[in-house]
């Protein structure tokens, strides 16, 4: 990011690859917020983010010479991001873990589905910057298992079956942590936007 | 059909059915349950939007200072602020 202008200059895969200290350190620049809010996000620790972020850069730094270049080098320091924090969770206590226990321990839906249509709302407010505060908040607050599939599978875009992979668990347990997260989600936003009606 | 069941075969189906990944038998069992149920468009219809909302939630903050020094400092980057 060029601090002067705001601009974003294009990052030299070709540079990097050679070993270019000071494209590396742009690349750094322009990435790093969004790959430590993708690993806080996971995690919902910020110590724990923080090793993350800094072990996505030295992996990115030893893998550069072998990457290829068939995704954007955004979309390959998310993928290394995200095992760097899976890599963290693993290592937590089993409580805390993301093992593929049974999920009978919880309700399949909220008690008491909240019927508002808030779809006629204008766009502007449900993008505007206290909305993006509140779903943030929200997803902070789902319990870890439904908050990594939706970051997984809605936030990174990664398959059901890459999240799956990604987890450690089954595509059907994906399918249904992200089924209760995403029924959450719509709960606290339903709640959210039924006062603004 | 029982409409009660219906509903709740709907919710079950709702996060499949708005990533496009449902069975078109299926999509067509439950457009036509929506058609007469407005709870259920209601819930369907805000799912969609929640999920849209969901993707794009990145609020585009900067990485806080102490962090970033101390990453440039594992990385031997220097601070170009200083």
């Amino acid at each position: 990011m060029d601090k002067a202008t705001g601009a974003t200059q294009e990052i030299s895969l070709e540079r990097l690859k050679q070993g270019d200290r000071a494209e590396f350190g742009r690349m750094v620049e322009q990435t790093s917020p969004a790959i430590y809010r993708l690993a806080l996000r996971i995690l919902g620790d910020s110590h724990e983010a923080e090793d993350a972020l800094q072990e996505t850069y030295i992996k990115a730094l030893k893998a550069l010479p072998e990457f290829e270049g068939r995704s954007s080098l955004s979309t390959w320091l998310h993928r290394i991001a995200v095992n760097e924090a899976l890599m963290i969770l693993r290592k937590r206590r089993p409580d805390l873990g993301i093992a593929d226990e049974p999920e009978e321990d919880e309700p399949d839906q909220p008690a008491g589905l909240q019927i508002v249509d808030w779809c006629c709302l204008p766009e502007s407010e449900m993008m505007s910057a206290e909305t993006r505060r509140f779903v943030n908040q929200a997803i902070a607050n789902l319990p870890g298992k439904l908050r990594q599939v939706l970051i997984l599978r809605d936030i990174e875009g990664l398959s059901i079956r890459e999240t799956a992979e990604a987890l450690g668990i089954t595509e059907m347990n994906v399918k249904t942590r992200l089924l209760r997260a995403r029924l959450r989600m719509r709960e606290e936003l339903s709640g959210y936007f039924g006062e603004r009606l | 059909m029982n409409r009660y069941m219906l509903c709740e075969e709907v919710l079950a189906n709702i996060s499949d059915y708005v990533d496009g990944d449902l069975a078109k038998d299926l999509c067509a069992k439950i457009e036509l349950h929506m058609s007469e149920c407005r709870n259920c468009r209601v819930v369907v219809d805000t799912m969609r939007r929640t999920v849209e909302i969901v993707q794009l939630s990145d609020e585009g903050d900067e990485l806080p200072s102490d962090i970033h020094q101390r990453l440039l400092a594992r990385l031997q980057i220097p601070d170009s602020d200083q």
